[in-house]
């Protein structure tokens, strides 16, 4: 996906932009609302990511002219006012959802995914190995036509695996990518969830492989 | 218990005032004693006793501790016991207004706090106090005005006179005022209050007028015939001794009302005595037990019923002719009026 | 501890103290001038009496002749009954009246002298008039002397006294009265302001508009200088607020985000348990300042809640909406039961909004994954909030409703200890109650009684 990440502070917008990359995204970087502009003139995104507080003004005014426009590109807001009133008031400029910094990035792309699948279009995004189809936005995979109903995490740990087929994933790895990094979880709950993906995709011709003392890798035949 | 008074009247004696009480020096007509209550009441005044008895009577009834002294003397010698004298009676009762003025200005009385009973005109400050109120009046014998109009007023009487001349010479009685304090009085408020009053003194003197110095003694003569009219009679007097024969008039230019008053003296040994048979006086019971005795009582209706009735007024200007000088005068100018040769 | 001056008692009091004032000068006044008058008219009757009798006398071949007006001494008693005394001299000699009366210190004229001796135990007034008469061609000098004592003046100014203090004191009466009046009508634009003002609600901060009486311009004035004062200041307050707010948590989310990007590319377990530390006490402080504000906010907003109307349905919806893909990444999900019909109620959006979203927070934040968390609304405002979690502990409800309180089993969860404490303070300026309770089968159930509209 292409990401629009306008934020002014160089050591969070680096850092957002390397967690977004390492996920395999594309990311524009624009440090200011006129850097955003010129970026949506001659390109366009399936999200922007818009700090509130920037140099040359305030988010929420780009918000109401990038509503008045009308551009279709789905924003979530990043702020540093938690406030309730601020949170209501926010929703009410046209912000499609918003995170409260410092943010869950697991988080982040849970909103993400909520904001993409309310806004529909998710034919070109669909991911096919073996006889496994998956949908990562419509949060759907079908065995051969027929379709499984996952729960999110087990869809997340599909979408990891499927993303690089035949790649060993660590359970750090996943255990990163799918818990929240404050959430205190057991130890073996990566191999819970495994094991319930395994059951889930019964009957598939792809099955999930244990590399003993290394990880997991997504396999077929 | 009136009667039962009367009987422990003691004594009712006629003496000589000098004779029977060496320490005074005025002269005393009558002394007598009601009652024997251990504590005396010692009255001086100018009203006869044998008038103020049921008086006395009765308020002995209500006081059986008392005992009431009672001593006569004419209004000269009464004024001069306390003025003069320095007498201690408790109550000094006198007809002769102007007197007991001059006694109550000079400080000789003292103040006494039962007089709002009293109409404004019957005292003065609470000093005198008016017992008793006697109009002053003409006493006609209705035998020698026949064929005449009964005089109704001064001016009538004047006219009458003229008129007449022959038929009252010698039959007309007036007071003598050198004589009398009551007749001084009498002349000197008729010659403040009209010329008409001076005329009549000069019609009158015309006819040689018999002089008097009682009242009672106008009445007898009226009465016998030696009288045809009595000029400035104490009505109380008439009306005592009522007679068909005799027409009591008040004049209607103005009838003088004489005051008959009442002081407690400086000199008193006991005032609270004097005060207490005061104070009976005025109450409504002793006014009824003067009106019995021909006194008639202190009355604002009276007065204000019949326009003509003039009380002589309790003020200072009574005291112009006590002073000698005035008193010299007048008896002086009044004698050459109506003493004619 | 001194009562805060009055104005209304100044007023009140400096009123009456005027009016008492002014009474005694009306009472003195009265009292004085009545005197004086009476001892002028006295003084002009005797003066009139001792000159006609002066006038009487008359000289002649044989001496002179005396001869008092009645009128003259009857006239005195006009006034009051006084005593009365005189004495005529003629030359140095006493002719008639009282020889004692004593006599004037310098001769007297045809005008009457006035002067006041003691005599005969009273004070007496006398009037003296002297002229000389023809007596056998000779020249004679008489002096007349006519006192009165002043008994009549003493009761007449002690009846004039009497009315003068009767009507001081009735105009002292009314004069309170009138000051009691007057101090609450001059201070009835005060208390209208004061109301006025009183009532606004905690976000007015409008200049005041009133018409007030022009000595109430400045004090209005100087008001709505403090309140643009305020209200700047208040902007400053609060732009220093988000702007630390900011400058707090845009450091911590960059923080946050390059630990996550570290603990991606960290292999050793070590080195990941640290990274996973910093990452919890980054979220530890950003919740922690988070709901600070929010309690804050909450008690602000409690002492003069706003009346918004809304529908309890729409509200919970909406915050179930926004919490959704935070329950979807652990695998949780709420679920609603709400009633067909609106469930209207009155009340502070705000508030209601904290103690809600609190609610759901704490629901999704001590359940366990994998579970659902169940949200019922009746018709009659209740809300009720399940989850299937780890429970009160051994503290019980109430325990757990304190400020910064946190149950004792909740040492590996991220947490101010503020969030109930919202929610109870919240429902409360709502004028609702919030009970929290253990649910069968595991896990806790919190309920918000809500009054409707």
């Amino acid at each position: 996906m292409r990401f629009l990440l306008v934020e002014d502070t160089p050591d969070l917008g680096q850092a957002v932009l390397d967690r977004l990359t390492l996920d395999g995204h594309g990311v524009d970087w624009a440090r200011s609302l006129a850097d955003a502009e010129a970026h949506l003139a001659v390109s366009s995104y399936d999200l922007i990511l818009l700090d509130i507080m920037l140099p040359d003004g305030d988010g929420r005014d780009f918000l109401a002219a990038h509503r008045r426009v009308p551009r279709d590109t789905p924003v979530i807001v990043m702020t540093a006012r938690a406030g309730v009133s601020d949170r209501v008031a926010l929703l009410d400029t046209g912000a499609d959802d918003y995170v409260t910094k410092p943010f869950d990035f697991a988080e982040l792309e849970a909103r993400v995914r909520a904001v993409l699948r309310r806004r529909g279009g998710t034919a070109q995004t669909q991911v096919t190995y073996a006889d496994l189809v998956f949908d990562p936005l419509g949060g759907t995979v079908a065995v051969g036509g027929d379709v499984r109903d996952l729960r999110n995490r087990e869809l997340r740990l599909l979408e990891i695996l499927m993303a690089g087929p035949g790649r060993i994933f660590s359970k750090g790895h996943l255990h990163d990518r799918l818990l929240s990094a404050s959430e205190a979880v057991s130890d073996n709950a990566i191999e819970v969830y495994v094991g319930r993906l395994r059951k889930k995709l019964s009957g598939s011709a792809a099955r999930i492989e244990t590399v003993r003392g290394v990880g997991y890798r997504l396999t077929q035949g | 218990m009136r009667d039962l008074a009367l009987a422990l009247a003691l004594t009712l004696t006629l003496i000589g005032g000098l004779f029977a009480r060496p320490a005074l020096a005025f002269e005393i007509e009558e002394v007598a004693t009601f009652g024997a209550g251990a504590q005396v009441v010692s009255v001086l005044s100018t009203t006869d006793a044998a008038v103020f008895a049921p008086v006395i009577a009765g308020y002995l009834e209500t006081r059986p501790d008392l005992a009431v002294r009672y001593t006569v003397a004419n209004s000269q010698q009464v004024y001069a016991a306390i003025a003069r004298d320095g007498a201690p009676f408790d109550l000094v009762i006198s007809s002769a207004m102007d007197l007991q003025m001059k006694l109550a200005n000079d400080g000789a009385a003292r103040a006494f706090d039962g007089g709002a009973v009293l109409p404004d005109w019957a005292r003065w400050r609470d000093r005198l106090f008016a017992v008793a109120q006697e109009p002053v009046v003409m006493i006609a014998r209705r035998a020698d005005f026949a064929g005449l109009p009964l005089p109704q007023s001064r001016a009538d009487l004047v006219a009458l006179l003229r008129d007449n001349a022959d038929r009252f010479a010698g039959r007309i009685g007036t007071y003598d005022p050198a004589g009398s304090g009551a007749g001084y009085l009498f002349a000197t408020q008729d010659a403040r209050q009209s010329d008409s009053a001076w005329r009549l003194s000069e019609v009158a003197g015309s006819l040689h007028p018999r002089l008097y110095t009682a009242s009672a003694a106008m009445i007898d003569d009226v009465q016998s015939g030696r009288l045809a009219l009595a000029y400035n009679v104490l009505g109380s007097y008439a009306a005592a001794r009522p007679d068909p024969g005799m027409v009591v008039i008040q004049p209607a230019d103005f009838t003088h009302v004489l005051l008959r008053t009442a002081l407690v003296p400086v000199t008193s040994t006991d005032p609270a005595a004097g005060a207490g048979f005061l104070t009976f006086l005025l109450s409504p019971q002793g006014q009824s037990l003067l009106a019995e005795a021909g006194l008639p009582p202190v009355s604002d209706t009276t007065i204000t019923a019949a326009p003509q009735l003039r009380p002589i007024r309790l003020d200072p200007g009574l005291l112009v002719y006590v002073d000698p000088m005035m008193r010299q005068k007048f008896l002086t100018e009044w004698t050459a009026a109506v003493v004619q040769p | 501890m001194r009562r805060p001056a009055s104005i209304r008692r100044r007023l009140l009091l400096q009123g009456i103290g005027v009016a008492a004032l002014l009474a005694l000068v009306l009472y003195l006044a009265v009292r004085g001038v009545a005197g004086a008058a009476i001892q002028t008219v006295q003084d002009s009757v005797l003066g009139t009496a001792t000159v006609v009798i002066a006038e009487e006398l008359r000289g002649g071949a044989d001496g002179i002749s005396v001869d008092i007006p009645y009128a003259a001494f009857s006239m005195l008693g006009a006034v009051g009954e006084d005593r009365v005394f005189y004495r005529i001299l003629v030359g140095d000699q006493t002719v008639t009246g009282y020889p004692d009366l004593p006599l004037p210190d310098v001769v007297p004229g045809l005008t009457p002298a006035f002067y006041t001796v003691p005599y005969q135990d009273a004070q007496v007034r006398i009037g003296a008039v002297g002229r000389s008469v023809l007596v056998d061609g000779n020249r004679v000098d008489v002096t007349v002397l006519l006192g009165q004592t002043r008994t009549a003046q003493a009761v007449i100014s002690a009846q004039m006294a009497n009315r003068a203090a009767g009507l001081g004191l009735g105009i002292f009466a009314l004069a309170a009265v009138l000051a009691l009046i007057s101090a609450r009508s001059v201070l009835a634009p005060v208390h209208d302001l004061a109301l006025a003002v009183g009532r606004r609600g905690p976000q007015d901060l409008r200049p005041v508009r009133r018409a007030v009486p022009r000595e109430l311009v400045p004090l209005v004035a100087a008001l709505n200088g403090l309140i643009a004062r305020l209200r700047s200041a208040l902007d400053r307050t609060e732009s220093f607020i988000t702007e630390a707010a900011h400058h707090v948590r845009t450091p911590l989310a960059t923080v946050r985000m390059q630990t996550e990007v570290a603990l991606r590319q960290a292999r050793d377990d070590a080195t990941r348990a640290s990274l996973r530390n910093v990452i919890r006490a980054v979220d530890n402080a950003a919740r922690s300042t988070g709901q600070m504000l929010d309690h804050a906010s909450v008690i602000y907003r409690s002492d003069q809640p706003t009346q918004d109307a809304l529908d309890l349905r729409v509200v919970l919806r909406d915050l179930v909406g926004q919490m959704a893909p935070t329950a979807d990444m652990r695998d949780m999900a709420f679920v609603l039961d709400m009633p067909v019909g609106p469930v209207p109620l009155s009340a502070d959006r705000l508030l209601l909004e904290s103690a809600l979203r609190n609610l759901l927070d704490n629901a999704l934040k001590y359940g366990t994954a994998d579970t659902d968390i169940e949200v019922a609304l009746t018709p009659d405002g209740c809300v009720t909030v399940c989850d299937r979690g780890r429970g009160l502990g051994g503290g019980g409800a109430a325990a757990l409703t304190g400020r910064f309180a946190r149950g004792d089993n909740v040492g590996d969860v991220v947490g101010s200890g503020l969030g109930l404490s919202i929610v109870r303070d919240a429902a409360r300026a709502c004028g609702g109650t919030f009970t929290i309770s253990p649910r069968p089968g595991g896990g806790t159930c919190a309920t918000l009684h809500l009054p409707l509209r």
